[in-house]
């Protein structure tokens, strides 16, 4: 008889080539282990399913930290971008963001690519049916809270893939099915096939799961739209690459505009009269969906005062003529919306090549990660993107990145890759992910950020670019680069800091062709442009020793002068932060010891059992008192186990 | 966040050590690494300087605290530094022994509180010798039990407290804060939807009556305080008007008690006159009992000084001599302050030369509502009850309630009102200085936690959800 393959040995099986799954995947595989990733259709890796954008406020800061740990986000949607736009520029330098429109189709096809180039990982099309595991004997591994290993997974066929790590990047697909009105299909996204075992498999593993929806608006023909009643919407120029690698001069070309529309009482009028055949409002959908996100049907009951709501109209690529309607997702039947789309201008004679629906999934329950994104239980076994409870696909990616790096570092025995939330937007995700409720699709925020003067998209690179080299995701040239970058932007600063001007007569003249008030003593260059009116490139004609410096340098030169005081005082607030963040809580905690906390307090931090104490600190129930009760505790623990050496 | 975070830390904290009551003496204590380097900049040694580092350790030296603003002296008093880790917390340790009441402590505290200290959260002293290593491990269940139990009583007084009317207003001052925060953070978030062309100013309109409606707050703490610690008062009136006749029929009324602080020397408080309900800090009774050319002695200058630094002024004329220039410009004096007019020597009948209509005619100021005229006859101790009414109406609208149901007494409460404002007002900066609307949220966000911990309410999830709930985000 000859030996059949119904067995392979791989080091990580990545469930999902999403844009949390191909983040995953591509830092396992660049890391050195033998990675395959699973796809339930290998043509629509990466794919797009709702809106064609990358970034957006905090998106594009998320996309930017990717880039910078050496993630492959930003790098395929500088190749592949139709319109690109720095958003609140007239904002502070915090808020800004850079989205660009994707061209949906190039976009997955560069990725598939990557994935398709890249040394140690295999793409697979095969829907994954069971995850394996097995009870943990090691008595260090049971102290530290693991009761299962994970030992690989096995797929539709009956074929088993052996693997030392697992990372559940599923989206939307997990026994998803999608509703148009009275029109129920269990599919996944556009049409994609769902995947309806794997929710067993976790469950039987212990895992908890909960339904979340969310939902996408109508594709248009585009031929059928009339443009001519619409504002037209222009990319910038030039266009700022979102990689820290794209040459900028490779992302000048020309770019493709979106459109901006209406809605009005006649839509409002269809929309109310019809709501009861609506999806949600009729109770069919037991998910919870996004505020953040809401439906036209949403958006027209809880905001009655609102005579019309934006609509943008943009492009999905340029492989097609179908135009994405943003603003107006719903999960209203066929005929609703066909009459709702043409009471918009320029819709009026709009065909929908593909209807709006709602989706329904199935995802992870809160509290049950690590800070790594591992599964607590579960030796092993990590998730990322939408199965965590967020949506986006930049939270996805960076999720992704995260849980593949830690994947990769527990393997090899390494150290966790840890990003606080003053060290990054990723921190912030991973951190509300792993220590709130989160009772709906949880997007990212800057307002989520509360240090974030300090994590600017501008920085990415000085903020986690040396954590990607530690990893071993960036290489040491592209290390070295930012070395030499910091070491401008430090003596540049210094020098401007040291410089002096003296208020004489050239000066005044200066100052007064600028219409800035004259000088009263000699004034540090800093101190010029800390002035409103004044900045780095205007005062070059009373700065005598300047040395041209790169475009990038210049920019953290100008913020870090400008905004020191706030940066400063951020910084310190960081100090406090870090302390309680170096607080570790043990792993084998019982809660139930420690004795005063409250029973709300308690039975929160059991269900999250925090890390550490600034964790701990954010979980919601858990007031200041019950803090320092367990400060005492565990310092209690601690002087105990030093009396017993 | 910052302050929040604070609190788990190692910083420098402060508390009043002894039980609050009217002894009058009372131990604040310090415990931190600035410990030193704070009270320094409050206290001078008997050789009048700066020099609380020279100290010796663990030992107990006499000096004055004083206003590092305008260095007047606040207190003499007794101080202790207990050096690491020979203190109850293992850290620095100093405690300032005052004689000076209540009131004179609160001072005490603020200007510890204004140059670096943070108020001690309940129990803190006690988590920090326990984490510290000076109290022993057995001992551990006892204080987590103490921190609990001392946390939920802090919460439970301070939510008693809190008055409704203020707790809404609060409440109220909150709601509007975070939904400017929430419509800044949509125009963040959704720059396509929300457009803030123009909102500096709108926010502006919105912050500057904000702060006033704190300030009232932070006037209301003070009214509490005044009820609990006493009312600064100045006795005013030219020779031979009757101030020692007042202050002897106040000290002589059955229903007071005055206590006498033996070796003060300075004009700050120096005598404590109980009026059923009402405290009154006299200040300087020693130049009025020494003799009665008090505004000869001292001039209007020196009357100025008193005035300004009272909360109220017992203006006493003599009832049957005629208005003069001098009484005049005394009187100018009182125009912004909660002055009561006492027209003495009442008694004397026929020879009545000033009237109440007589003063409202003549001091074109003089709101009668708001500058009670009393008349009285001191030496026969009459009109002590109409004065005390008169001091009840001007601070306490008329009605008076038990000791105990005050308004914000609470000094934590103060402080969370002023850091509010403090906040607010850098908010009004950062729009002065042009800056953009994303800087505005940063002392927004603290504003409202402070406001938040009067009302024992965290911020947790507020944002999301007030951004969710109010604003429809589009793309």
């Amino acid at each position: 008889m000859i030996d059949t393959c119904l067995k392979e040995t791989i080091d990580v099986a990545v469930i999902g080539a999403g844009h949390a799954g191909c983040e995953a995947a591509l830092a396992c595989a660049r890391l050195g282990l033998s990675t395959v990733v699973f796809t339930m259709s290998a043509d629509n890796i990466a794919f797009m399913p709702c809106n064609p954008h990358i970034g957006g406020s905090s998106k594009g800061h998320l996309v930017r930290e990717i880039d910078a740990l050496g993630g492959e986000m930003g790098k395929v949607i500088d190749k592949t971008f139709l319109q690109s736009k720095m958003l609140n520029t007239s904002k502070g330098p915090a808020v800004h963001s850079l989205r660009c429109q994707a061209d949906k189709m190039e976009y997955s096809k560069a990725m598939r690519r990557v994935l398709e180039n890249q040394e140690n990982l295999f793409i697979k099309q095969a829907e994954v049916s069971e995850i394996l595991f097995e009870d943990v004997t090691d008595e260090s591994l049971r102290h530290k809270g693991y009761k299962k290993r994970i030992t690989g997974v096995k797929i539709f066929s009956g074929m088993i893939y052996e693997a030392k790590a697992v990372i559940l990047c599923t989206g939307t697909y997990l026994k998803s099915r999608c509703l148009t009105g009275e029109a129920i299909t269990y599919s996944g996204p556009n049409g994609l096939l769902p995947s309806n075992y794997l929710s067993e498999s976790l469950l039987k593993a212990g895992i908890e799961l909960r339904r979340f929806k969310t939902g996408t608006p109508a594709r248009m023909d585009g031929n059928t739209i009339d443009y001519s009643k619409m504002s037209e919407q222009f990319g910038d120029s030039p266009v700022i690459p979102f990689s820290f690698d794209t040459d900028p001069e490779d992302v000048q070309k020309p770019q493709v505009s979106c459109w901006l529309t209406y809605t009005n009482e006649k839509t409002h009028e269809i929309i109310r009269k019809n709501i009861d055949r609506s999806p949600i409002y009729a109770g069919i959908i037991e998910g919870i969906g996004p505020r953040y996100c809401p439906s036209i049907e949403d958006k027209v009951v809880k905001f009655p005062d609102h005579d019309r709501h934006q609509v943008f109209v943009e492009p999905e690529g340029t492989y097609t003529n179908e135009m994405y309607i943003d603003g107006m997702s719903s999960s209203l039947p066929e005929d609703v919306q066909l009459a709702m789309y043409r009471t918009v201008p320029g819709l009026e004679n709009c065909r929908i090549v593909k209807n709006a629906y709602a989706i329904e999934y199935d995802c992870l329950c809160p509290g049950q990660l690590h800070p790594t994104l591992e599964i607590k239980d579960i030796r092993g076994l990590f998730s990322a993107g939408q199965f965590n409870g967020s949506s986006g696909y930049e939270e996805a990616a960076a999720q992704g990145l995260y849980a593949g790096i830690n994947a990769a570092m527990q393997i090899q025995h390494r150290d966790y890759l840890t990003i606080d939330r003053s060290e990054g937007y990723i921190g912030v995700l991973v951190d509300d992910l792993v220590t709130k409720e989160n009772l709906e699709p949880y997007r990212m925020m800057t307002s989520r950020a509360e240090y974030r003067l300090l994590l600017r998209q501008d920085n990415a690179d000085i903020r986690l670019r040396h954590k990607g080299h530690d990893v071993g995701l960036i290489d040491d040239e592209r290390n070295e680069k930012l070395l030499i970058k910091e070491k401008l932007i430090e003596e540049e600063v210094t020098r401007l800091k040291n410089t002096t001007v003296g208020a004489n007569s050239n000066i005044q003249k200066f100052m007064e062709k600028i219409g800035s008030t004259p000088l009263k003593t000699a004034t540090s260059l800093a101190e010029l442009i800390c002035r409103p009116e004044l900045n780095y490139d205007n005062i070059a004609e009373i700065d005598n020793e300047r040395k041209p410096l790169p475009a990038d340098v210049i920019e953290q030169v100008e913020i870090t002068i400008r905004y020191e005081g706030y940066i400063n005082r951020q910084h310190r607030q960081v100090e406090q932060f870090k302390k309680l963040e170096k607080k570790l809580i043990p792993d084998d905690i019982d809660y139930n010891d420690v004795g005063s906390l409250r029973l709300e307090a308690r039975q929160k931090l059991e269900k999250f059992r925090p890390a550490n104490i600034g964790q701990a600190s954010r979980i919601g129930g858990v007031n200041p008192a019950d803090i320092s009760v367990l400060l005492i505790y565990l310092d209690t623990i601690n002087r105990s186990s030093s009396d017993e050496k | 966040m910052g302050n929040v975070l604070n609190k788990f830390n190692d910083d420098t904290i402060t508390a009043i050590a002894t039980a609050m009551s009217d002894a009058g003496i009372g131990i604040i204590r310090v415990s931190g690494s600035d410990a030193v380097t704070i009270c320094d900049k409050i206290y001078i040694s008997s050789k009048k300087k700066h020099d609380l580092p020279d100290h010796e350790p663990n030992t107990i030296k006499f000096g004055y605290i004083v206003d590092p603003a305008d260095d007047k002296i606040i207190d003499e008093v007794m101080i202790s530094f207990m050096k690491a880790p020979h203190s109850y917390t293992k850290e620095d340790v100093i405690e300032i022994n005052s004689h000076g009441g209540m009131l004179v402590m609160n001072e005490i505290m603020n200007l510890l509180l204004n140059n670096g200290c943070r108020l001690a959260e309940p129990g803190e002293f006690t988590k920090r010798a326990f984490l510290n290593g000076r109290i022993d491990l057995t001992k551990a269940e006892a204080v987590m039990d103490i921190i609990g139990a001392q946390s939920r009583f802090a919460l439970e007084s301070s939510r008693g407290q809190l008055q409704g009317n203020i707790y809404k207003e609060v409440k109220s001052l909150r709601e509007s804060i975070i939904y400017q925060m929430a419509f800044i953070e949509s125009a963040i978030d959704d720059p396509e939807n929300y457009d803030l062309t123009g909102y500096s100013e709108k926010l502006r309109q919105i912050v500057v009556p904000m702060i006033e409606r704190i300030e009232m707050l932070i006037k209301s703490a003070d009214e509490g305080k005044i009820r609990k610690d006493g009312i600064k008062t100045v006795i005013i009136g030219k020779p031979n008007a009757g101030k020692s006749s007042l202050l002897n029929a106040l000290s002589g009324n059955e229903r007071a008690i005055v206590t006498e602080i033996a070796g003060t020397t300075r004009d700050v408080i120096e005598e404590t006159i109980r009026l059923d309900d009402i405290i009154l800090n006299l200040i300087d009774t020693a130049g009025i009992r020494d003799t009665e050319d008090l505004i000869e002695k001292i001039g209007v200058d020196r009357a100025k000084e008193k005035i300004a630094e009272a909360d109220l002024c017992l203006y006493i004329l003599d009832s049957t001599k005629d208005i003069d220039d001098e009484d005049r410009q005394i009187m100018s004096l009182c125009e912004n302050k909660n002055t009561i007019i006492i027209l003495n020597k009442n008694d004397l009948k026929g020879n009545i030369k000033i009237t109440s209509d007589m003063i409202v005619s003549e001091f074109s100021f003089v709101d009668i509502d708001k500058l009670p005229v009393v008349t009285a006859s001191l030496l026969n101790g009459e009109g002590i009850d109409f004065l005390k009414n008169a001091i009840t109406d001007l601070f306490f609208n008329g009605e008076i309630v038990p000791k105990q149901e005050i308004y914000i007494t609470n000094l934590r409460h103060k402080r969370l009102l002023i850091e509010a404002v403090n906040s607010l007002k850098l908010v009004l900066s950062s729009i002065d200085n042009d800056l953009s609307e994303d800087f505005y949220t940063v002392d927004l966000t603290s504003a409202y936690t402070s406001l938040g911990e009067i009302i024992g309410e965290e911020i947790g999830d507020d944002l999301a959800e007030e951004i969710f709930s109010k604003f429809c985000m589009g793309k």
